[in-house]
């Protein structure tokens, strides 16, 4: 498969015949799409919309493809891609290893195989060793970590950023920051950022499209 | 696909037994009944049941009791969180008051009846210091021929209901700024509340005391064991015709169940009139500026009213414990002489299968009730859709009189050869198990996270996984609660049980009220125990269950 990143093209979302968004772009692998505006400009719905989860209240025209698959034709979950709210969203009844086993892909067989790409992932994100833990019992930044982790071993086409920053307090914020575009440059994934945070942009790089302006 | 068959099959279950069992009770009001060889339509069953003696005082008793049960737990809960929501002690009743909703009626209503007999537990307290009597004096003190303690029972169980009803819809008002607000403005805690939040709030909990009342005016366990007998009230009447050996006493139950239609329409056509009268007072006061500065005496009576009806079933259930291990219990000591087992061990053959068809019924009702519930909850958000009328439909099992629809269903149920079976039992219970069990789990479900659902979903899992392995785990607590509820539901069910169990598939709540006529306090004592026990079961299990585990994982503890 070529790695061609994201094409949005001609992607249009309306709520009730109000045009939200209207965009036609691409990413490149390992690039940043940065999108700004106010609250209640779109901003979600154009994560929702290339995530699989649009509201059956908007109604949304053109294509999202990734690496020439047309990833709107799919439901979502065959869409393969892997999202990061402002909250790490951990899942509260598994522990770390059991939360990213959970990403892991089918196609890793084996619990002790699947167990080892677990903590190579959670090594990569400086929380190796922290399988065993409850993510209840895990600070601030840790959980972000394995949240990151989690989305990468899921082995996701793309990355949808959706605030991830935002809830973080400002250090561990540009750290973060750091981690998840190297990581994502690493992997070779378009990212979509969705922010209102001028810091994110200009540390994202990549173009910067506003909306709802 | 699956979730589509979800609001289908609900829809269908809650219109379907109530359509053909109304039709199956009025037609043959009519003299239409082919199995019968009633074939024509005729008045005479109309006639006959109006020259039965003293019907009409049966249709006033119950009317009477679904508008004074109604008046009455409404008011009690009116003012009792009008004059302390927000309080500690607010919070401590709620806890005391929440277990009595899962108690069975019946079980309430023996409650009751245990404590203000004569020779009840309260005139055992006061005998013979205060009264001097050395025998139980001969009052007609249960079974009062206006049906006064009858109507206690009912109030003692509808407080609890609607105390729930009522704080469900509170966190949709902003309670604590109109406080401030109307105390600010010079109003005492109990105007505040009924002119600023109290409208908001009954248009929220109008259907639960729509049901209070379709219930009060058609109840049979709780007039069994504690209303008026000559005459009784009017569904109690008309159990006794369906009863009957004599099959063309059906025509004259079903010209019955009509009457029984009739007044419940009544009772909820006068509700809607005193809601009017409401809204005018409501009105008056408001453009009279009515501040009621000096309201301590109605808080005290409030929570003393409230107080008063959870202490007796408490006291009264006590009672019933005592009862099921007493040995000899003479007048007016006020504890047994002995204690023994042998009432338990006596019952223990007999209650075996009873207990069996209990907890049989009872889990697959709630079970299926659970499975639908999901369902509709996972349609209505791929619609994106909330669905108003669908809602009014869960009601409508609760509205319409069960005894007017349960017994033209036994009709089809007869029909098809399935009386007195299991699965005609499920279906009969899954009917009123199932808006309960969509009722406690909506909240919950509506308040899960949904990115959770998104990130799996960006994880290559398809919506069922997603459920079994993401969703489900994360709500077992809700889930297990309504669970719980739904169980407590079917464990309560009366007369469904014995029209459609037909006498030969009993339940524990059959089988005690059945028990009533006898007087044997001690057996009474172990049924009516079971009763209690059982709904006390299940919330054990959904509580301790989830803790049990996720004892590991601190983000799902409480």
């Amino acid at each position: 498969m070529t790695k061609e990143g994201l094409f949005l093209d001609g992607v249009t979302i309306a709520l009730e015949g109000r045009v939200l968004v209207s965009l036609t772009c691409r990413v490149a692998p390992g690039e940043v799409l940065t999108v700004m505006g106010p609250s209640g400009a779109g901003k979600s719905s154009l994560l929702a919309y290339l995530g699989g989860f649009l509201e059956p209240a908007f109604t949304a025209r053109g294509r999202a493809l990734v690496d020439g698959v047309e990833i709107t034709a799919l439901p979502a979950e065959e869409r393969h891609v892997g999202i990061l709210f402002q909250d790490p969203l951990l899942f509260p009844h598994m522990s770390v290893a059991g939360n990213l086993m959970f990403a892991l892909p089918e196609s890793v067989k084996g619990r002790a195989e699947r167990m080892r790409h677990a903590e190579a992932a959670l090594a990569g994100v400086e929380m190796a060793g922290m399988g065993d833990r409850d993510p209840a019992t895990l600070s601030g930044g840790q959980k972000a970590r394995v949240a990151l982790a989690r989305v990468l071993v899921s082995e996701p086409r793309m990355l949808l950023l959706d605030e991830p920053f935002s809830k973080l307090d400002m250090e561990l914020r540009q750290q973060m920051r750091m981690l998840v575009f190297s990581k994502a440059r690493e992997s070779g994934l378009p990212v979509l950022l969705v922010t209102h945070d001028e810091a994110d942009a200009k540390a994202a790089g990549g173009e910067i499209v506003r909306i709802g302006e | 696909m699956l979730t589509r068959l979800g609001p289908l099959v609900t829809i269908l279950l809650l219109t379907g037994p109530i359509a053909f069992g109304l039709a199956g009770t009025v037609l043959p009001a009519f003299g239409f009944l082919p199995v019968l060889g009633g074939m024509e339509l005729t008045l005479q069953h109309v006639h006959a049941l109006l020259s039965q003696p003293a019907i009409l005082t049966s249709a006033a008793i119950s009317l009477a009791a679904g508008l004074v049960t109604a008046l009455f737990s409404l008011g009690v809960v009116v003012l009792f969180v009008a004059g302390w929501a927000g309080t500690q002690l607010f919070g401590r009743v709620q806890h005391l008051v929440s277990p009595l909703l899962s108690l069975p009626h019946a079980a309430a209503a023996f409650a009751l009846a245990f404590l203000i007999a004569p020779s009840g537990m309260a005139a055992r307290l006061i005998s013979p210091a205060l009264t001097g009597w050395e025998r139980p004096p001969d009052l007609l003190v249960v079974h009062d021929p206006m049906g006064l303690s009858m109507m206690a029972g009912l109030i003692v169980k509808e407080i609890p209901f609607l105390l729930l009803m009522t704080l469900a819809a509170l966190p949709q008002v902003r309670l604590k700024e109109t406080r401030t607000l109307a105390a600010s403005m010079g109003y005492g805690r109990v105007a505040g509340f009924l002119l600023g939040v109290w409208p908001a709030v009954y248009r929220q909990i109008r259907l639960p005391v729509f049901a209070v009342i379709a219930f009060a005016t058609s109840v049979v366990d709780v007039a069994v064991i504690l209303g008026p007998t000559r005459p009784a009230p009017l569904a109690v009447r008309l159990v006794e015709w369906m009863n009957d050996p004599d099959l063309s006493m059906r025509y004259l139950a079903s010209a019955g169940a009509l009457l029984q239609l009739t007044v419940t329409a009544v009772a909820l056509g006068l509700w809607m009139g005193l809601e009017r009268i409401g809204r005018f007072l409501c009105i008056v006061g408001v453009e009279k500026g009515v501040r009621l500065r000096r309201d301590a005496l109605l808080r005290g009576a409030a929570l003393l009213a409230m107080g008063l009806a959870a202490g007796a079933v408490f006291a009264g259930l006590a009672t019933l414990a005592l009862w099921s291990f007493a040995g000899l219990w003479q007048f007016p000591d006020a504890l047994p002489a002995s204690f023994t087992l042998k009432s338990w061990m006596r019952a223990m053959p007999r209650i075996a299968s009873p207990l069996y068809t209990t907890l049989l019924a009872g889990l697959l009702a709630t079970l299926i009730a659970g499975l639908l519930a999901i369902l509709c909850l996972m349609r209505e958000e791929e619609t994106g859709r909330r669905p108003r009328r669908a809602l009014m439909l869960l009601y409508l099992p609760l509205l319409v009189p069960q005894v007017a629809f349960v017994f033209g269903l036994q009709l089809f149920l007869i029909y098809a050869d399935l009386l007195a079976t299991l699965p005609a039992l499920v279906l009969a219970h899954l009917v009123f198990v199932m808006p309960y069990a969509y009722l406690s789990l909506k909240d919950p479900w509506h308040a899960f996270d949904r990115r959770y659902n998104q990130v799996a979903a960006g994880f290559g899992k398809g919506r069922w996984r997603r459920l079994a392995l993401v969703r489900l785990p994360m709500m077992t607590r809700a889930v297990l609660t309504m669970g719980a509820i739904g169980f407590a539901v079917s464990v309560g069910l009366y007369l469904p049980t014995v029209l459609v169990g037909a006498g030969r598939l009993t339940t524990i709540t059959s089988e005690a009220v059945a028990l009533a006529s006898g007087g044997d306090r001690r057996i009474i004592g172990v049924y009516a125990f079971w009763q209690m026990l059982l709904p006390m079961l299940g919330f054990g299990v959904a509580t301790l269950l989830p803790a049990l585990i996720f004892r590991r994982f601190r983000g799902m503890q409480v």
